[in-house]
């Protein structure tokens, strides 16, 4: 029963990295409406754009993190 | 990693069983020992030791044969070498400032082992030593640590200004504090599963396409999936790489300037 349980939770945490996904597509978004906008100064901030995006991205990794430890360690 | 062998190798049979997948998608990730049957020691030679040497004999062929004539019309490798060399010079310039190039050779490194490890583990049936986390993870706390030394050995104790948020109105600071602590000892983990994770996560997706195009009915859609979806992959492997490579930089800029 608890095994089957940490399963659901993993599923949960999955949640997690969805949410994520929802955080880096706004991040890539608001950078392409910018980058319309003023496109010869886009090229200079793509460093920026992926570090934003990294960040964003962190937080779901450590859904992913929780998940997998619900999986294979608890 | 021998239990992770037998589980593979039960997870294989019981699906031959169930005449479902033959295979576990899984499977193409388990560490075997290239010579034998043996169990996997701390020395033994393994599928990991090859494809890392492979990796370390491409970047060596590339970017020393590769630009050892120095022509002043470069050959394909060398400019693909003169370009990486570029890309990065310019990325630890711009992300972590003038002085930072010091460690520019480190940085270097880590592209290259990378990127070519991910490329390697696109060809089919090699392996992909950057799926394991136990290389991302040891990638990313020589990063955690270099950069910590750093950050003492160039500040002194005014490092730890990296955790007081000068900016700040002083009631919240000592929160802040904490959360810059936490958010500081976290980076090893993010760094390090982000590249595993992607990479795991994209092979094993080819893979259960590939068990699909076990099915006669939907054998076509997953061929043109497994097409989509490597060159999605061949995207990430140079993605992650990248991205990688730009978070040691900014890791390094807080080191050497952790002044906010």
């Amino acid at each position: 029963m608890e095994g089957q349980l940490a399963h659901i939770g993993a599923g949960l945490a999955g949640l997690g990295t969805g949410l994520a996904a929802l955080g880096v597509g706004n991040v890539a978004a608001n950078f392409l409406s910018g980058a319309l906008r003023n496109p010869s100064a886009a090229a200079s901030q793509t460093a920026t754009l992926f570090i934003g995006i990294a960040f964003a991205e962190a937080l779901g990794i450590f859904s992913f993190l929780v998940a997998l430890l619900l999986m294979f360690a608890v | 990693m021998a239990t992770e062998a037998t589980h593979g190798a039960e997870m294989a049979e019981h699906g031959a069983d169930a005449g479902g997948l033959v295979f576990h998608p899984m499977d193409q990730f388990i560490v075997k020992p290239l010579f034998g049957d043996g169990a996997v020691g701390m020395f033994t030679i393994t599928n990991v030791t090859l494809w890392m040497a492979i990796a370390i004999l491409v970047i060596t062929g590339l970017m020393v044969l590769g630009t050892s004539r120095r022509a002043v019309i470069p050959s394909r490798s060398q400019s693909v070498a003169e370009m990486a060399y570029g890309f990065i010079y310019k990325m630890v310039e711009d992300v972590a400032g003038k002085d930072g190039l010091t460690y520019f050779p480190y940085i270097m490194t880590l592209f290259m082992f990378i990127v070519v490890s991910n490329f390697l583990g696109l060809i089919p049936m090699s392996f992909t030593t950057t799926s394991h986390f136990a290389v991302t993870v040891v990638l990313a706390l020589c990063v955690f640590l270099t950069v910590t030394i750093i950050g003492f050995v160039k500040n002194g104790a005014s490092f730890l200004s990296l955790f007081w948020v000068s900016s700040a109105p002083l009631a919240l600071r000592p929160v802040l504090a904490i959360i810059e602590i936490i958010s500081y000892f976290v980076r090893p983990v993010s760094h390090s599963i982000r590249l595993a994770g992607n990479v795991m996560a994209g092979h094993a997706v080819i893979k259960v396409f590939a068990g699909f195009a076990g099915l006669a009915l939907i054998s076509p859609l997953s061929v043109v999936a497994i097409t989509a979806i490597y060159g999605l992959e061949v995207m990430v492997a140079f993605v992650q790489a990248y991205v990688f490579t730009i978070l040691t930089c900014v890791y390094l800029k807080d080191a050497l300037h952790p002044h906010h």
